[in-house]
Formats: structure tokens, sequence, C-alpha cells
């Protein structure tokens, strides 16, 4: 075999291989790799790629279901929605190429997680995406804001598939490593769910797509990596997003799965043609010959290491049907797009690769993914903090105030500036857009609809890892049940710092549990999901960000339920306990300028108490608006009910027994509103009684403003004006 | 009504169009692929519907404008026949000389994706005798290039002559620069030819025809060219 440059330790660890790994794979090829090979393992055992880390304790994730078609480890995860339909979904991060390269990073990571999803047979429907940034004072804040939010939309837009929902946040522990979650929902038959595992052998390897170029190459790598102050010399590994591209290939690839042409199938993402030729490979027991001559390069001279490594975005790997592979090839051609027969299966159960008629690389293929190291890293769980008591945090100003000024904050104001750049109505499927607890999308022609959501509360996570992880779940699930959904299943994106130090191993060890026991609790199991660590820069880690992405169905999409008051002089209803909970509150944060103390208690039997009876509710037709609590509590929760109706409330106080401002912005978990007409309130709250689900009346719609006994009434006008201000205007350059 | 969908690559509203003539039509129209050189026998409305034609990379529609169906399009456009695009299918047409004028960058240079306020200028054409003249209606946009510009004399022709049929208003009708939202030339959304057969337009009236989108007002475009084409045959 050839070997180009002298493998070094230095070059060893420039791969960022540990001595000890390169060590196994001595053992395991038997003798030193080619320069090729040495790529080769090094875009397998990445943690992006092997997830060395946190493979043992992924495996505690509940994945399976009655509805489950797909758990973990393909593609994308699938769930069934009867009728023959299926749900396809999968939430990726995108983090540190969007930090390196915003609009590009970003739109890279759009076109990843739609591949992976079309990649088996789904026509994406919806997107949804999690976006954390640093404080808004930091020097890159804004530019990145402006980057990614363009660069979501960019690719989502030209694409034609609607971005739904999701989240906007923003906190100094981001500044050096934003967060880019972009999660892909698709709809399939049932029984045509394509997968990666190549069956046959000598049956030839078809690639499709773009021409590989030399962009992206140790992009995995890259990922999996700290960030320090060199970080933006890294652009060359940030990948060129082309949604063009992408949308051809969507429409080919569903022609020829439709067609029947297709055995196996799978997208060249993190590790391009070396993770995709080997996943073939590995899964269907089978050994696999690249030919590299025969692939298609956008750039002259590209050396084999390069061509196994590169990123180049828009290409999927195939094995067809040899009997199909004409009328595959015309399929590809009338889209314009590049089809070439790269290799063949083989029963070796070795991977080769060719390049100018010399062999590059020959490696055990089972054992490239199988013996990748795995580590069980020293974890060390975070310590309790004190649970702060309300009666020793002094209101600093009037409830009205607090509303107003709180409503405007950064992380809850208004992401309108954000979700008008993306094209949110594209397929005429959105029947609750941007904006509310979920989105919901009708199902073809109906009646099937589902709600779609993305949440996690980083502080909370922080603050105590197994609350945090299991109130992430718990309020995707919550968001689902607001409008009326049956909660199905989720997708997890865990991003988290370096997992060598044992304080993020325990957040990491820590969230999982939580997320574990909800999901367990709440029969909504994971089906998918991404781990993305090493975000930190310069030694701070970010905060421990699990984000969720969950899929609920609604049987029938007319009876959902949004938040918008809908008439005056509905009783108002509070589903659920209330005990003034101001630990790591927004309110506490925010008006008191403490981040501080135990966050909520997270009560799995209650929430699936309270939440099945609200869903009730909706199904029955009584509950006539529905709004899950959480950020900013009940107060803020009055707000956004009355600001997307314009029709406000009259609230009666406190009850006497909690501190007032505790009571209005505590939040406590496995809480509603709701409101029913006047005649259905006593009715209801009989029935709420007999189901043992706390429920009390806290006062009725109506007027222009939300005014609560005893204190100055906040205007709807007021209340808006504060809510729209404060993204376009930091965005425009005027505020910090 | 017997329509044609003309499908560019890159091109994405084409189902949502689809869609939206069926239901109100009742006829399902036909996708026509960007590289035949004729329209279906029979065609009486020709749609050019939004998405990103090869990607919009060089100016936005000029590569469509270019492709083998469009000789066709312009030949039965030539003759009299309707022809409506939307959106990317505007500046198609307006690329492919059959609409005066270009699109260019939103004045604020963003995408826009939200529901706006159109008021209809006339009623007495078959774009708009859905509607009544004066009409405000709500339909989303969705794009990043819909600032329509043309020269000073043409404005001033397509003016005179009572050729724009939509523009950007508030809710209660009032045409301001405060709700053009792309800063378009004389807040036009959309505009036909001197002969009255080619409309181009930025919004998606395609979006709002069923109830469960929250407004159906768009349906009064399709209802009237149903109607007009009913009476035609």
């Amino acid at each position: 075999m050839k070997n180009e440059p002298k493998i070094t330790p230095e070059l060893v660890a420039a791969h960022g291989l540990k001595p000890d790994e390169y060590e196994r794979i001595l053992k395991l090829i038997g003798r030193e790799p080619t320069f090729t090979e040495l790529g080769i393992f090094s875009a397998m055992w990445n943690e992006h790629c092997s997830y060395k880390s946190s493979r043992i304790h992924l495996r505690g994730l509940p994945t399976k279901a009655p509805w489950v078609i797909q758990g973990p480890g393909e593609n994308a995860g699938v769930i069934d929605i009867g009728d023959g339909q299926a749900v396809v979904f999968k939430m990726e991060s995108h983090n540190h190429p969007s930090y390196i390269e915003p609009y590009q990073g970003a739109t890279t990571g759009v076109g990843g997680i739609l591949r992976d999803v079309f990649t088996m047979g789904a026509r994406p429907i919806a997107c949804l995406n999690a976006l954390s940034f640093g404080a808004p004072e930091h020097a890159r804040t804004r530019h990145l804001v402006s980057g990614v939010v363009a660069g979501v939309g960019g690719y989502g837009n030209s694409f034609g598939v609607p971005t739904v929902g999701g989240q906007v946040r923003f906190h100094t522990r981001y500044d050096g490593n934003i967060l880019v979650n972009a999660m892909a929902v698709g709809l399939a038959d049932a029984d045509k769910i394509f997968y990666a595992a190549a069956s046959g052998v000598n049956m030839p390897i078809v690639y499709l797509g773009s021409k590989t170029g030399r962009d992206g190459i140790h992009g995995a790598s890259m990922a999996s990596a700290e960030f320090d102050d060199k970080s933006e010399e890294k652009r060359p590994t940030v990948q060129v997003g082309d949604p063009f591209a992408e949308k051809l290939l969507l429409e080919a690839c569903l022609e020829i799965m439709e067609k029947g042409c297709v055995i196996a199938i799978q997208d060249m993402g993190a590790a391009g043609l070396t993770c995709s030729a080997v996943e073939m490979g590995a899964k269907g027991d089978l050994g696999v010959d690249l030919d590299l001559d025969a692939v298609p390069t956008r750039e002259m001279g590209m050396s084999a290491y390069e061509m196994m490594l590169s990123e180049s975005q828009e290409r999927m790997l195939m094995v067809l049907k040899p009997e199909k592979e004409k009328e595959a090839e015309a399929i590809f051609k009338k889209w314009g797009l590049d089809f070439a027969v790269v290799g063949y299966t083989t029963p070796s159960k070795r991977f080769v690769v060719k390049h100018g008629g010399d062999v590059m690389a020959d490696l055990p293929i089972k054992e490239l993914g199988d013996e990748a190291p795995l580590y069980d890293r020293p974890h060390v769980p975070s310590a309790a903090l004190p649970v702060v008591h309300a009666r020793e945090v002094p209101a600093p100003m009037a409830l009205g105030a607090a509303l107003e000024k709180l409503i405007g904050t950064p992380d809850m104001c208004s992401k309108r500036w954000v979700w008008e750049q993306y094209d949110h109505v594209i397929l005429g499927n959105t029947m609750q857009r941007p904006g509310g607890d979920a989105a919901v999308v009708r199902v073809q022609d109906g009646p099937k609809g589902l709600a779609l959501t993305v949440d996690v509360t980083p502080r909370y996570c922080e603050a105590d890892p197994f609350e945090g992880g299991k109130q992430a779940v718990a309020e995707a699930w919550r968001n689902i049940t607001a409008v009326g959904g049956k909660p199905l299943a989720i997708t997890d994106n865990l991003n988290f710092g370096n997992p060598e130090r044992p304080e993020i191993m325990g957040q990491f060890v820590g969230c999982l549990k939580g997320i574990s026991e909800a999901c367990r609790t709440l029969d909504f199991p994971v089906v998918s999901g991404n781990v993305s660590l090493y975000n930190e820069t310069n030694g701070r880690a970010i905060l421990p960000t699990p984000s969720i992405g969950g899929v609920g169905l609604l049987d029938d999409f007319t009876k959902s339920a949004s938040l918008a008051f809908k008439a005056e002089g509905e009783a108002i209803l509070l589903v659920g306990e209330t005990h003034g909970w101001l630990g790591q509150s927004v309110y506490l944060r925010d008006i008191c300028g403490r981040e501080e103390g135990a966050p909520p208690p997270v009560d799995l039997t209650a929430e699936k108490r309270n939440g099945d009876c609200v869903r009730g509710m909706i199904h029955a037709g009584t509950a006539t608006a529905v709004h899950d609590l959480s950020d900013g509590g009940l107060l803020i929760a009055l707000a956004e009910m009355a600001m997307a109706s314009g029709i406000g409330a009259k609230l009666l106080a406190a009850p006497t027994s909690l501190v007032s401002q505790a009571y209005w912005f505590g939040e406590d978990q496995a809480r509603y509103l709701v409101t029913v007409p006047e005649t259905e309130a006593g009715r209801v709250l009989a029935k709420m009684r007999g189901c043992e689900v706390p429920c009390v009346r806290i006062g009725t719609t109506g007027g222009d403003a939300i005014a609560i006994a005893g204190e100055a009434p906040v205007t709807i006008d007021a209340l808006r004006k504060s809510f729209e201000r404060w993204l376009p205007e930091y965005m425009g350059g005027k505020a910090a | 009504m017997k329509a044609a969908i003309l499908v560019f690559p890159g091109i994405n509203r084409e189902r949502d169009m689809a869609r939206a003539l069926k239901l109100i039509s009742g006829h399902e129209p036909q996708m026509v692929w960007h590289a035949e050189t004729s329209l279906p026998a029979g065609t009486d409305l020709v749609v050019v519907p939004g998405g990103f034609s090869y990607g919009d990379y060089l100016r936005c529609g000029a590569i469509a404008a270019r492709a083998p169906v469009m000789d066709a399009v312009r030949d039965y456009a030539a003759k009299g026949g309707l022809v409506l695009g939307v959106c990317n299918g505007f500046q198609i047409l307006c690329e492919s000389g059959l609409l005066p004028g270009v699109l260019m960058r939103n004045a604020r240079l963003k995408f826009i994706c939200k529901d706006v306020h159109l008021r209809v200028e006339r009623s007495d054409t078959p774009f708009t005798r859905g509607y009544n003249a004066g009409q405000v209606i709500r339909v989303p946009v969705a794009h990043g290039e819909g600032n329509y510009e043309a020269d000073e004399e043409t404005i001033k022709r397509v003016e005179g002559e009572g050729r724009v049929l939509y523009r950007y208003c508030s809710a209660d009708g009032v045409v301001d620069e405060a709700n053009n939202i792309n800063g378009a030339a004389h807040s036009i959304a959309g505009l036909v030819n001197d002969k009255g057969n080619v409309l181009g337009m930025m919004p998606h009236p395609e979006n709002h025809v069923e109830d469960i989108m929250g407004c159906t007002d768009g349906r009064g475009l399709f209802a009237g060219l149903t109607a007009h084409l009913d009476q035609a045959a």
C-alpha cells in the first residue's frame, strides 16, 4: 500500500486521536495505518461519529413503544401514526460550524437533518430549531443571530419546507459557543421505510447528488474538539450548503424509491463517504470496495484522503436493484444530478479504498464502528442548590411593572423578527404558526394533524441536571398536550461541555437519568437523537442543554386548541398546583438579578394526570383556549393569551397563603391555563375535583388589560409594545 | 378550467397551487416540466408557481425565463391565453419579458414571511372578478426579493392604464410606506401586462383558501378565474 506522509505522533494527535486510541488501531489492523486509513479512523472514532463518551449512558433511554417503528441507530426515528402512515424525525446540532461561519453553519445544519429524514423515504413536512446565543452584550452575538437566522431560513425556504417552531435564548454561557439545533419531520408510508443496510454480494454502490469538493474536511473532528481563541482559523472545515441541489436530490430520491429501485440508502453527512460506506457495509454484514477514480469531483487532483473526509453536502450513497439501475440513472439525469457507480459490496467484510490503481485503505469494516473506543468517563453529580424561599425574595417593583419589563426581556420577548424570516406557511398545512405552545401541521388533507415542539430549560439543567432533564421532556409533553395532541415520541439533541471533565460528565449523566425517567413515566420514548459534546471555549462550558423535540398526534385537527382567548366573559381556570416556586425563575433572574436556587421539582405523575385531563377537555370541546405554564409562570402566560387575542383578563388577587410575586411569577410545573364558557365553569370545576386534578378559577376574560384586583392594570397595548420591541431594536443596533 | 402548472427545478409551491386550483375549480391541474416545448392541448390557464427556480443563485427567475417551456408560454400569452405568476413566478414572468419591470431585494434586505393586506384595485379583470374593487384581502407573502421596480415611464404607463391589480395596504385599505412591506414602487403587489392576460404577483393567495388556515381571502382570485373560464367555455 502506498503511504504519503509518514505517520508521526504529531500527525496522530492532529487527527484528534489519543495515544491509547492509536495503540488500539495498531492492534486492530496489525500494522501502521496509511495516511488515508488514519483519516478514516479519525473520522469514525471522533466523538461526533462514535459517541464514545456517551454510548454507555444512552443505553438507558427508553426507546420502545407499540407505535415505534424505528428507534435510535438509523438516520432518523420512525413512528406509526395509523392509516399506513409514518412520521420520520430527528434533531441534530451544528454548533461549532455555526459559530465559525453562522450562515453556512446553519444552512448545512438544516440541510443535513432534512437529508436524514428523506433518506428514509419520507417527504419533509416541517422543520423546527432551537437556537442558543451568547449574551446580547457580547461582541459577536448580533452577527451570529443575524447569520444563523438567515441561514436557517435560507435553506428551508428554498428547499420548500415550512419552519414552524423553535426556541431562541440568550445567555452569557453561550458567548463563545452558540447552539444551533435543527429538527426535521417527514411523512412516509409505514411500509416503505428505507434503511442503510446493504444486502447482496457484488451489488453496485451508487454515488448520487452533488460533486465532492474540498469543503468540510475534518468537520466532524472539529465538532469534537473544544474551542479556543484560534477557532476562527477553522473556517475551511465548515461545509457550504446548496438547498437547490438538496431539493433536486429529494425529488430524485423519492422518485426512485417510488419506482422500487432502492435496496439501501445512506446520506453522506458527518465524515462523508467514509461514514456512509462503512455504515452500509457494516449494517449489512458485507465488505465494501470503493474506487475513488469514479467519484464525481468538483476540483482537480483530490487525494484519496481528501475524498474520504470531504463533507461536501447534498450527496447520497445507494445500493440499487441491478435491474432498475438504468431507470434510476435516467431519473437522476432528469434532475441534473451526478450518478456514478463507485464501488461494489463484497463478501470479505473489508473496507477497501482504491485510487489511481493503488489500494489506499484496507480495513476490517465491522470493527471500524464496533471497535471504536468506549469510555465510561468519571462523573461527579452536581451539588444540590438550596431552595429559594419566596418570603426571602422582596419584590423590587409592582406586579404590573414587573410584567411589562419581563415580557420585554431577551428570553421572553417576541421572536417575530426571527420567524418572519422563515417561510412557515409553504405546503399549506400549518394550522398553528410559530408563537404558540406547539406548532400544528395538518397531515396531507387531514383529518390527522401533528403537534410539534422543541423545548428545554438550560438554567434548570445547570442547577439540577436530573430535575432539568425531567423538565425538558415534561415541557415538550405539555406543549403537545396544550394543543390537544397525544404525545408520541421525542428526538433528543444533547449539548454539553467537555466530557473529560467529571463535573460536565456529571451533568450529562444526571440529565440523561431525568430524561429517561420522564420518558418512561410519560410513555414518550426517544426514537432518534444526537450528542454534541466539547461545547466550550477556553475552558468555559455552555449551560447543559438537552434540547427535546417532541411529536404528538391529533386524530382530528379540528379538535385542537390554541392559546389566544376566544371571547369576553369566559372563565379562566388554572390547572395544577401553585406553590410559588421562584428558584431559577426568570422573575428571580431578570427582575431581582439573582440567578440562583434549586429549580422547580417535576412531579411526573401530576404531569400525566393534569395533562391527560386538559387534553380530554380539548377533545370534548369544552376548553376554548389552552396555554401551558413555563418561563415566567402564571402572569406571563396570561399576558401571552391576552396579546394573542386582544382580549384582556380580570383576575382575583393572589391567595393570601402565597407571596403575591411568587404566585404570579413562580414556575411550578405541571400547570395549564384553560378558558371555558361561563356556563360550563361550575361543571368543569366539579369534574376536575372528581378526577383529583387541582383546578381553581382565577378570573374572567374581558377588557383591554390584565387587571389584577387591587393592582394597577397593564393594558394589552403596553404589553405588546414591550413584547415586540426588544429584538428588532437590538438587531437594528439600538439596544444592547 | 384546464390549468397547466410549470415545474422548473427548484420550484417548491407547485403542490400548494395545484391543491388550491383543484379545491376551487374542481379540476386537477397538469404539471408541465420545464424541458417541454409545448403546453398540453386545451390549456386555458398557465400558472408559474413560487419557489427558487434553479436555486435563484443568479437574478431570481433569470434562468427559468430561458427554459424551453417558456417559448411555448410566450406564444400562448401572445394569443391572449391567461397566465398567472406567483412569487418566483412573477419574477420569471418579468425576466421572460411577459411583464415589465424587475423584482429587487426587499428594502429591509430580509426574507419576509407574514400575512399582508392587499387592496384590490379593480374587479373587472379575470384575475380580480372574484373581489370587489377597493376590497382589502389578507394573504401571506414569503419572499426575499419582492421589491417591484421599473423605470419612471413604465410605472406611469402601468398606472395610467390601470394595470396594477393588487397593492400592499393596511387592514383598512390605506396604501402608504408603513404598509409597503418590501419597498415596491407604488406599493405594487401585482400587475398585468398591457393586454391584461398575464398577471404577476408576489403574495400567495394559494395559501389562504381553506378555513383551517384561518383565512380564505385567497379564494376569490381562483373563483374569479374559474368563473371567467367557465363563462368563456
